[in-house]
């Protein structure tokens, strides 16, 4: 095996640039398959603009990001768009659950767009956030940990090859909080490669690894 | 999981969908209307114009046949000249026979005219005698009113009408009138051009018609054929009659009506085509010619034309405008949604199968209204035939797949614009609350 086949996410010289302003800068990094890494930074140093590119939801203005070993910079949008749907699962801050469907249907979506739906495995899915007797409930009947832990059920659904959490536990309170960063433990365990974004230092605590971003670079990274 | 999502999205914006089913509807049912009402309208036109003006001439046969050969013969006297009298005119006294024939109560007005050539000062000019307010007593027992008033309805007449009761009393074309400077009350001398018979005629009234005959002067026909020499002849006379518009039938028939079958024949006999009239007026009156009138049947034909034009583009501009509308709101739909769009797309959804959730969603929305508009149509259309045609419109069966097609035409028109929005939405726009 290569050197890159052996890193899930390979980011070199990645630079990201809004006219005037680089919100990224010669960022470099890599993850093996199965670490938990945590990003920390001020706000506006990027860290979004960051996960945004891993995430294959934009592109890097410079740099060679290989997800997996697939060049993204050779991808084509939709290309991109099916990587999306296969290797990678998105938690955001404000959890985004399509408001009409329940806890159960917003989970198939994302079977739906990936494959198959499967009602089964989507209420397995939420049995392992602790959510199965929430199934029939709409978002609205919901409260934001357990919004949250729908998402994160939706966004394991179709095992992805990494999870991208950027600010998971930005909205909640310290006990759902614990909840959440419970079951990304489980993951974890369960041999799951994680980013999460944080500023929360007891968050970050959890990750294996930690690096910080500053004004678009990586200032520490241990 | 796709029909979850639609109803899903359907339930939720209710209120927004009510209002593009709602555009929708207004749309359809005005274009229902319309198209119901031009499919319809033919008819009904033909109906209304059948009313005004003469569209029946009935002239001696001689005139189309004779003539020629009897004019190289010259006044010789003798049977010859009877013969051209009778090949070039027709007996006032048979023209109640016109209101005998089987759809007798179809004409509705008739007048016969002569002209007789006539100097007044040093101009010569037409006076053209015809029936104004004529009685006839039928063998029938009815009893007519008819003459050329209600036949020349755009005439405009200042003064007294003519009237069989004034025998001297005459209308004079306007520009005629100007010439000779006559106003009503004035009278004048006219002499015969032939005989050299002077009459002294009192105006009645001035008249306007547009035509030629604003140069010559109308009077009662007894005036005319005295001055013309010609008692109890005219030469032709003008019918108004109530007519069925043409159909195949009808224009087999004025071809040939011996190329009918005898239930063909029935079949038109009984009815009340132009041409069965004027076949019925010739089996009558043995020696005259029954020709249409065609100018008047063609300008029908062109105003219906006209009309049918306008309401296709006034259709067309009532899809457009509902398009703009429907636009609008899918955009603020869209709009909306942009949130919910672009997790879809974070989740791995094409935009293909995007556009294809809000397109399904709009067309069902859309087919809703546009059952609702066409069913509103329908009333609609008959309420149309009923003001202004006075009879009830029939909306024909080739309405319905126009209609499907205007509703998917103005639906997806309408809905281009969000589709574009929709390809162009960037899930990290919406998605991160910046
Ligand atoms: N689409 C964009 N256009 C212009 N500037 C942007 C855009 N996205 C992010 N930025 C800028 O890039 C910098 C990094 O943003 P972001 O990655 O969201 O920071 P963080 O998530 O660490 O708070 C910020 O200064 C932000 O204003
Ligand atoms: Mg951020």
């Amino acid at each position: 095996m290569s050197e890159s086949a052996r890193n899930i996410l390979e980011i070199t010289d990645v630079s990201k640039i809004y006219g005037p302003l680089k919100a990224l800068e010669t960022i470099n990094l890599t993850v093996p398959p199965g670490q938990w890494l945590a990003i920390m930074g001020p706000s506006g140093s990027g860290k979004t603009t960051l996960m945004n590119i891993i995430g294959c939801l934009d592109t890097a203005s410079e740099g060679a990001v290989r997800l997996d070993g697939l060049n993204l910079a050779q991808l084509t949008r939709a290309e991109l768009t099916g990587i999306r749907r296969e290797a990678i699962g998105l938690i955001f801050q404000q959890f985004h659950l399509i408001s009409y469907l329940t806890a159960l249907e917003n989970v198939m979506v994302a079977q739906f767009y990936h494959s198959m739906v499967d009602e089964g495995e989507a209420l397995a899915a939420l049995e392992r956030v602790g959510l199965a007797d929430r199934a029939k409930h709409l978002p609205r009947q919901l409260s934001g940990g357990e919004q949250q832990r729908v998402c994160i059920a939706r966004a394991l659904i179709n095992h992805p090859k990494i999870i991208l959490a950027d600010e998971p536990t930005g909205n909640l309170d310290e006990a759902n909080e614990s909840l959440v960063m419970d079951i990304l433990h489980n993951l974890h365990q369960a041999g799951s490669t994680i980013v999460v974004v944080t500023h929360a230092p007891e968050v970050a605590a959890h990750a294996e690894r930690v690096i910080v971003l500053e004004h678009g670079r990586v200032v520490s990274d241990k | 999981m796709f029909w979850k999502m639609v109803a899903g999205a359907l339930r939720r914006q209710k209120g927004k969908h009510v209002m593009i089913a709602f555009t929708v509807g207004l749309g359809v049912s005005l274009a229902t209307a319309m198209l119901g009402v031009m499919f319809d309208i033919g008819d009904k036109v033909n109906q209304e114009l059948k009313a005004y003006g003469a569209n029946l001439n009935v002239i001696p046969r001689g005139a189309s046949l004779l003539g020629d050969k009897y004019q190289l013969a010259g006044d010789d006297g003798g049977e010859a000249a009877e013969e051209v009298l009778a090949a070039n005119y027709i007996r006032e006294d048979e023209l109640y026979k016109i209101k005998m024939i089987f759809w007798a109560y179809n004409i509705v007005d008739f007048s016969p005219y002569l002209t007789a050539r006539v100097k007044v000062g040093n101009e010569e000019i037409n006076l053209v005698g015809a029936w104004f307010n004529k009685h006839l007593s039928l063998p029938t027992g009815d009893e007519v009113d008819t003459g050329m008033a209600s036949m020349k309805s755009w005439w405009k007449i200042e003064g007294q009408p003519v009237d069989e009761a004034f025998p001297d009393g005459v209308m004079v074309g306007r520009n005629l009138a100007g010439k000779l400077k006559l106003a009503p009350g004035s009278t004048f001398e006219a002499a015969a051009a032939d005989s050299g018979l002077v009459k002294t005629l009192t105006v009645r009234s001035v008249f306007s018609s547009g035509g030629e005959e604003d140069d010559e002067i109308f009077a009662p026909l007894a005036l005319a054929q005295e001055l013309a020499g010609k008692p109890g002849l005219v030469q032709r006379v003008e019918v108004s009659a109530l007519t069925t518009p043409e159909n195949d039938l009808a224009r087999k028939a004025a071809q040939n009506p011996d190329h009918l079958s005898r239930q063909e024949w029935d079949t038109w006999y009984c009815t009340a085509y132009i041409s069965s009239i004027a076949y019925q007026i010739e089996e009558i009156m043995p020696g005259v010619r029954v020709k249409p009138v065609m100018r008047v049947a063609e300008s029908e034909g062109t105003i219906l034309h006209k009309t049918q034009l306008m309401i296709v583009l006034l259709t067309i501009l009532t899809l457009l405008c509902s398009a703009l509308a429907i636009s609008n709101l899918v955009t603020a739909n869209i709009m909306e949604r942009s949130v919910e769009i672009g997790l879809m797309k974070a989740l791995g959804a094409t935009n293909l199968s995007v556009s294809l959730l809000v397109l399904t969603e709009m067309l069902i929305v859309a087919f809703m209204g546009g059952v609702c508009g066409y069913l509103a149509g329908l009333g609609l259309a008959r309420f149309i035939g009923l003001a202004v045609f006075g009879t009830s419109v029939e909306v024909k069966t080739v309405v319905i797949p126009i209609t499907v097609l205007m509703i998917l035409a103005v639906t997806l028109l309408g809905s281009l614009p969000s589709l574009r929005s929709i390809l162009h939405l960037r899930p990290t726009e919406v998605l991160h609350g910046r």
